[in-house]
């Protein structure tokens, strides 16, 4: 069998294959340079950006718990000005879409934001966090009324021509609402899902292990409510889709794929394993020939729900 | 570099600290002293995450089979703790073993001359003895060494074996001095000459202790911290301490990963 067709499109982004990295698991992409390709997979999407650069949390900011983790990072990055004078000259050097996330701390501020990145051409896209569970501001506000998700992605999508990915949280209680909402902003494709809220506790201290309280949970524990609201919301809308939840493996991310998503995004498994991406990216092209698909885009929502 | 490899023994030096030693690709020898690995226990969900250890001896020994001559060995000493560590101490010779690493910004040596001061407590000895074995080339060097209880007192031996003088501190006094290891520390550092120079590796209490005494004394001060970790890259952001201008207005965090683990004790925030 010839090779198979592993090449998807997100919004006008290009991607050689469906396997991209997620947000704040990546750093800014040179990180993982020295363990992968960035070539062997289909896009990077960077650590959340801010105008200004932000500390986050005191620590303990990580917690493992059984199948997963809890991070209360709280947004900690280098900011805009930073980001554009320190890595993207290393982002200009890979032949891999880059796909900028980002957040504000005030409607404004996402609107400003995104003019700024609209004007950096190594930038392939933007993903809009409106669904950080480990900031007051700039994160869950914003993704748990459909309202204010609204205007927040009316605003960015205002602000550049750039294709506009809207990040999707798991904490509300639907989460179809809150996809069409979006969409009907302007949102060009949704990612879903970003961490669910948990929380870890020290029995001999009687504390939580987290300075924050609460964190967010990653990893493979969250995989089949990740996989349900991806089904839930491919169902509902009709933009791309990018699945994002305890893909650890090839098979996982190829579970998403039938189950709506057109890209996934590797998270906690890049913690594990730095190449764990490429990896997973060559897995499902394995998995394709071993099956006789010819071409990923046949899988794409082929989830049977019929008995 | 991330690497398979093989455990080559797993011994239980005290209750419950175990010294385990497997192989490695020859550029290990590259090594810095105060550089950690992480080490994938299993390759199941539970435990997750990778778990750091600082590299406590590098060396080659001869193989059993003929053809393949001399290979490189890396060690860990860890103590079990929870259930990561756990696994770890049931493994034996034979099993295998994923490792990234080495990683991170490791001890500087100074100047030869100047005497070496080694401050560890429990497991903390850990990158000393690496450390030790490097410097004993040049310099002289002494090990001050503290626990709860002897048990806590770990490889002391080996530390001697390289000529290094040891000083050894217990809370309860069933080994060495009872009491604090920083108070036979200071003893010591009011004695020691010009271009002198710490290296401390253990609890964060004994390190605030440590770099307090070398403000006081003014010698130079290098210090191996610990921390929770998810990537040890420096992606995920989860192992930062409070860098020296730290302050709620003006946050100056620095990852252990990346930063360090080995920091100058003076860029550091301690109180």
């Amino acid at each position: 069998m010839t090779t198979p067709n592993l090449s998807v499109e997100i919004a006008g982004i290009k991607l050689r294959n469906p396997v991209m990295t997620a947000s704040g698991t990546f750093g800014y992409g040179a990180e993982f340079a020295p363990y992968m390709s960035l070539e062997k997979i289909g896009a990077i999407v960077t650590k959340g950006l801010s105008m200004k650069p932000k500390a986050g949390n005191p620590t303990p900011r990580i917690v493992e718990t059984p199948g997963g983790m809890l991070n209360a990072i709280g947004l900690q990055n280098v900011g805009i000005e930073a980001f554009k004078a320190e890595k993207v000259p290393f982002l200009r050097t890979i032949a891999t879409p880059v796909i900028v996330n980002l957040y504000g701390n005030t409607l404004e501020e996402y609107g400003e934001l995104t003019e700024i990145i609209d004007t950096i051409p190594e930038v392939a896209g933007i993903e809009v966090n409106i669904s950080c569970p480990n900031v007051k501001q700039g994160g869950i506000v914003f993704g748990t009324d459909p309202k204010a998700a609204f205007e927040v992605v009316s605003l960015v999508r205002e602000s550049t021509l750039k294709p506009v990915i809207v990040k999707l949280s798991p904490n509300v209680t639907d989460v179809v609402v809150m996809a069409q909402a979006c969409v009907d902003a302007g949102a060009d494709a949704l990612s879903l899902i970003n961490t669910l809220t948990g929380m870890a506790i020290d029995l001999q201290k009687r504390r939580p292990i987290l300075a924050n309280i609460t964190g967010g949970l990653s990893g493979p524990a969250i995989k089949p409510v990740a996989l349900r609201m991806v089904w839930q919301v491919a169902k509902a809308v009709q933009v791309p889709l990018i699945g994002i939840g305890g893909i650890m493996t090839a098979t996982d991310a190829l579970e998403f794929i039938l189950a709506g998503a057109t890209a996934v995004q590797v998270g906690t498994a890049n913690f594990l394993d730095p190449s764990a991406a490429a990896t997973i990216a060559a897995g499902i092209e394995e998995w394709l020939v071993a099956n006789g698909v010819s071409d990923i885009r046949d899988l794409i929502g082929a989830l049977k729900t019929d008995r | 570099m991330q690497f398979k490899s093989m455990v080559l023994s797993n011994v239980e030096v005290s209750p419950s600290y175990f010294r385990l030693r497997m192989t490695a690709p020859p550029t290990i020898s590259g090594s810095q002293p105060g550089q950690f690995v992480m080490v994938r226990v299993n390759p199941a969900i539970d435990p997750l995450l990778r778990r750091p250890f600082g590299v406590f001896d590098l060396g080659t020994f001869e193989t059993a089979y003929t053809d393949c001559g001399r290979q490189s060995f890396l060690e860990i000493l860890y103590k079990v703790v929870g259930k990561g560590t756990a696994l770890l101490s049931d493994l034996h010779q034979g099993d295998h073993l994923d490792i990234l690493g080495p990683l991170g910004k490791g001890f500087t040596f100074g100047e030869p001359a100047g005497e070496k001061l080694l401050v560890g407590g429990g497991v903390g000895l850990a990158p000393l003895y690496y450390l030790a074995k490097e410097l004993v080339k040049g310099s002289k060097v002494n090990l001050f060494a503290g626990g709860r209880n002897k048990d806590d007192v770990l490889c002391i031996t080996e530390f001697e074996r390289l000529g290094v003088e040891t000083y050894v501190a217990t809370d309860d006094g069933t080994l060495g001095t009872r009491g604090l290891v920083t108070e036979v520390f200071e003893q010591q550092l009011a004695k020691a000459g010009p271009n002198a120079m710490i290296f401390a590796c253990g609890p964060f209490p004994m390190l605030q202790a440590v770099a307090l005494l070398a403000e006081k004394y003014q010698v130079p001060c290098q210090v191996s911290l610990e921390a929770y970790m998810a990537c040890g890259v420096g992606a995920c952001l989860g192992c930062v301490v409070k860098g020296k201008n730290h302050s709620d207005s003006t946050p100056d965090y620095r990852c252990v990963c990346k930063d360090g683990p080995v920091f100058d004790s003076k860029d550091l925030l301690w109180s």
